[in-house]
């Protein structure tokens, strides 16, 4: 039988894993947005595992809350990322530092 | 072994495995290629849990929206990805014990005491009967009213601030306007010039 430590594992190697992307792609804006929206994955993972073993739709409302605010949250980075790219011509994190003192 | 866990880790399997490369592939379009497997087999696994709807808008909303986004600007920009790829090897070792270490310690909290299977019996299959997707239709209009409102303003303003940050007037560009157009008087279009009349 699948056991909710099951489900809470999968979630956890997601987790991790796009902790360690943000570690390893940090000079890629793109990369680092991907690995944000692996990290909601790995939380909405949670979310509808718990929704399940519990027996309560409440669980399952919160992923699509959760996917709303991700959803925007995408379309806003990357309109900025067009916006950036337009204006500076790089993505480099390392080559954005117009706010430095 | 049941059929359904051969299932979950098969699933789970090919999930890690994109999400990892994801994070180390050079090229943002086969990431993003990746990330769309990672998604797509994160559906399956939430079929498992008997959330049909959710796993569908998964497939719906994050296959073949935003990935289609992201695919759009990755290709949109053209970005040279060398220098990006500065410093992979350097925090590759701080990175995987950052991870390992996030890893145990998830570990230990959720194999200890408090998560462990007798405090969590699996639940029965649902029958036949049973529509996920009117339990949450229930649950969304009535309980949770508000915050579907909400929800639905945010994405509104997203939709707002996304144009409004991508969109620009260039100044090489001939467009109309039309405010100017019927506020148009005679005067400025017709200029009468009397003149002698022509001998024959």
């Amino acid at each position: 039988m699948i056991t909710l430590s099951h489900y809470l594992g999968l979630g956890a190697i997601l987790f991790c894993l796009s902790v360690v992307g943000i570690f390893l792609n940090r000079k890629n804006v793109i990369i680092l947005l991907m690995s944000i929206e692996l990290m909601l994955l790995s939380v909405n993972m949670n979310f509808v595992a718990f929704s399940h073993f519990l027996g309560d739709g409440a669980g399952q409302i919160f992923v699509f809350f959760i996917l709303t605010v991700a959803a925007a949250e995408a379309a806003i980075g990357l309109a900025i990322l067009v916006v950036l790219f337009r204006n500076r011509a790089t993505i480099n994190v390392a080559d954005l530092d117009e706010l430095r003192g | 072994m049941t059929f359904e866990l051969i299932v979950f880790y098969l699933f789970a399997l090919i999930m890690v495995f994109s999400a990892a490369r994801v994070i180390t592939v050079s090229n943002p379009v086969y990431a993003a290629m990746f990330l769309v497997l990672t998604f797509f087999t994160a559906a399956g696994i939430w079929m498992l849990l008997e959330a049909e709807f959710l796993a569908i808008t998964l497939v719906l909303v994050y296959v073949g929206a935003v990935m289609v986004l992201f695919l759009f600007v990755v290709m949109m920009l053209d970005v040279n990805v060398v220098p990006l790829r500065e410093g992979f090897v350097r925090y590759l070792p701080v990175g995987i014990l950052v991870g390992v270490v996030m890893f145990v310690e998830i570990l230990f909290l959720i194999t200890q005491r408090y998560f462990r299977a007798e405090h969590y019996p699996v639940p029965p299959r649902a029958g036949e009967e049973v529509s996920n997707t009117e339990m949450l239709g229930r649950l969304l209009y009535s309980d949770y009213l508000f915050q579907f409102e909400i929800a639905a303003i945010i994405l509104l303003v997203a939709i707002v601030a996304a144009i409004a940050l991508t969109m620009r007037r260039r100044p090489d560009t001939k467009y109309q306007s039309p405010g100017k157009q019927v506020q148009v008087t005679k005067a400025e279009r017709l200029r009468v010039v009397s003149m002698e009349s022509e001998k024959r």
